[in-house]
């Protein structure tokens, strides 16, 4: 279980990409950003309820909405907003961007460009631990319209057949870009598909940090005692558009004023104080470093060099 | 010297690689028990067990996506995909994420496995199981793209692209597997990026890649009863490529004939076409570059058809003795 200091910690890391993803926007916004960004806000829950059931070795793969899950891997936001920025000091140099963070040598093998491109990466890389008998697990990070391509089939059977040390979460957040998955899915849960692949299959309150971290937990219990993947799916929501083409057409005001009534960020908090983890006042605190820590590094990021023009066919091959 | 088969010489790199180092494992559809469609991995299982001779399921984009993932955490994986034909399914892995990992990720992180491949007609097995389609890849910046002719080659080029850190598409062609040629028992590496003049000669030129190297040097052979002394460059590796090998030869000669097997819209000749075109080398041409590539069709079953659908050493012959004659 986790102790009051580990809690606090996760408000922060709650916070941290909250004040990230709306530093993000307003870079964006004020014309700062080269590109595009998916947004995880309201999502906090589900990227930091999952990596805090992980070992600090562990290692995770990551989506287009990576935000949340880089900063809970304990990435520099520092070099993740140079990154972000496009700048020679970021974690891949402004190569990457938004969509591309890794942060290798911390364990997160990266952010992913293609809906699904990291599902099978996983089985690799599951199989490369066996092999090689290290005692770390991967989680592995994808949405609910990756769920519907077919490297989620190929992946998780593999993973299962050779029972690899992957967790496989699932955020599903409600829509495939504008596609519901009210229409893109004939089950109630996407953790049913489990049953298929002979793992076990989990649906929890993505929203709900606790919830989330326990269901990992097991997973990862499992995972690391050399008995296989398992399947989460985290039932959150974004309430930001898919990226910033979105134009929420799809979708009601009155549904996205609802889930924001479910703020995992509000709703976490608020148990902590119930608990007498810490007090409002420390929770403001909290919440203001956060911002803070932000405006750090964008500062960081601004005073940045770009990369220069003679670099830019270096890191293609070895 | 001992003479080995081109499988021969391809199972032989894999076992001595696998000995040398731990980290190699092979992973593909029946590459065990099996042998692999083509039996280039038989016996492999008995002797690493089945930890590193890893049979999967018929999953090409699970295959591509284990050796991404186990080359980008430590190990030196071997894929096979069973027919070229098939990378296809394989494609999204190798092309959006092996290849460009290393980029995107500001070079601090690196892919180094080799993805085995049959391709090449001849076998009567029509259009879904004979193409050839190394050019797809060879656009791909990140790739490498190997395609060996010969038994001492193959050897040579795998155990350098087993051990090289990259992401390596390793063509091999299913009429070649049985043809035998000296090959010496210690492990060697053939340096990735250099060609090799497998005949000199002075009249003209032949860049040929895989079997056309074999089938160009047949066509040599017969050539220089006419008296048409034929020079045949094989590049061995399309990407990175031996620019300067060629080009001295076609300086030499001043005339090309570029053979390949794949289809010639958007095929690799054109890519050395332009690049002989745009060297020192074009002030000696004596003659317009001639490419000899598969027709533009699917290959048919029919076996005359099949037969025709792609250069044979006649049709090699017919071109080089106009381009040597100046009829061109």
């Amino acid at each position: 279980m986790l102790n009051s200091r580990q809690k606090r910690e996760l408000l922060r890391q709650m916070y941290t990409i909250r004040a990230f993803e709306e530093k993000a926007e307003q870079l964006y916004t004020l014309g700062k950003i080269h590109g595009t960004m998916h947004l995880s806000i309201g999502m906090e829950a589900s990227a930091v309820g999952a990596i805090a059931a992980l070992r600090p070795d562990d290692l995770i793969l990551s989506t287009h909405r990576g935000h949340g899950h880089c900063i809970a891997k304990g990435a520099d936001l520092k070099l993740m907003m140079a990154e972000f920025m496009g700048k020679e000091t970021g974690y891949c140099r402004g190569r990457g961007g938004s969509m591309h963070i890794a942060d290798v040598e911390g364990g997160n093998l990266g952010a992913n460009g293609v809906v699904g491109g990291g599902i099978p990466i996983a089985v690799g890389v599951g199989l490369s631990l066996k092999m090689q008998k290290r005692d770390q697990i991967i989680l592995c990070f994808f949405g609910d319209g990756a769920a519907n391509l077919g490297p989620f089939h190929e992946a998780l059977n593999m993973a299962a057949i050779w029972k690899l040390p992957v967790v496989y979460v699932c955020e599903n957040n409600q829509y495939a870009m504008s596609f519901s998955v009210k229409k893109a899915f004939a089950i109630e849960r996407i953790s049913d598909r489990a049953a298929a692949y002979g793992m076990p299959g989990v649906t929890v309150d993505g929203n709900d940090l606790m919830a989330v971290y326990q269901a990992v937990s097991q997973a990862v219990k499992r995972a690391r005692a050399g008995e296989g993947p398992t399947l989460i799916e985290n039932v959150t929501y974004r309430w930001r558009g898919h990226s910033k083409s979105d134009a929420n057409r799809y979708r009601t005001r009155e549904e996205i004023e609802a889930w924001k009534q479910k703020c995992p960020i509000k709703r976490f908090r608020t148990q902590l104080i119930e608990e007498g983890v810490l007090t409002e006042e420390e929770a403001d605190q909290i919440e203001q470093e956060a911002y803070a820590t932000i405006d750090a590094a964008v500062a960081f990021a601004e005073a940045s060099p770009e990369p220069t023009l003679e670099t830019i066919e270096e890191g293609v091959y070895v | 010297m001992r003479e080995l088969s081109y499988a021969e010489a391809i199972r032989e790199a894999l076992r001595q690689e696998m000995q040398r180092d731990e980290r190699v494992f092979i992973i593909g559809e029946d590459v065990g028990v099996y042998g692999g469609a083509f039996g280039v991995t038989l016996g492999l299982v008995e002797e690493f067990g089945e930890e590193r001779v890893i049979d999967t399921p018929i999953s090409e984009l699970g295959i591509a996506g284990a050796i991404t993932g186990a080359a980008l955490t430590g190990m030196r994986p071997v894929g096979e995909i069973m027919f070229m034909d098939f990378i296809t399914l394989a494609s999204e892995q190798l092309v959006n994420q092996a290849a460009k990992i290393r980029f995107m990720f500001g070079g601090k992180a690196k892919v180094p496995f080799v993805l085995r491949t049959p391709a090449g007609s001849g076998t009567g097995a029509a259009a879904q199981h004979s193409q050839s389609l190394e050019n797809w890849f060879v656009h791909i910046p990140g790739l490498k793209v190997v395609m060996p002719s010969t038994p001492y080659d193959v050897k040579g080029l795998l155990l350098a692209s087993i051990r090289d850190d990259n992401p390596i598409i390793f063509i091999e062609h299913k009429l070649l597997y049985k043809v035998k040629g000296a090959v010496p028992e210690e492990p060697y590496t053939i340096p990735l990026g250099t060609a090799e003049v497998k005949r000199e000669g002075r009249d003209l030129t032949i860049v040929a890649t895989s079997i056309m190297v074999k089938r160009s040097l047949e066509a040599a052979e017969q050539l220089a009863h006419e008296d048409i002394e034929v020079e045949v460059v094989d590049p061995r590796t399309l990407k990175p490529l031996d620019e300067e090998t060629i080009i001295r030869s076609v300086m030499k000669t001043g005339r090309v004939l570029i053979v390949h097997e794949a289809c010639k819209t958007g095929g690799y000749g054109g890519e050395l076409a332009a690049i002989i075109a745009g060297s020192e080398a074009f002030d000696y041409l004596d003659a317009p570059i001639v490419r000899l590539a598969g027709r533009d069709i699917p290959i048919p079953y029919n076996r005359d058809l099949e037969y025709h659908a792609v250069p044979q050493v006649e049709n090699i012959v017919e071109a080089a003795r106009q381009l040597a004659r100046g009829e061109v």
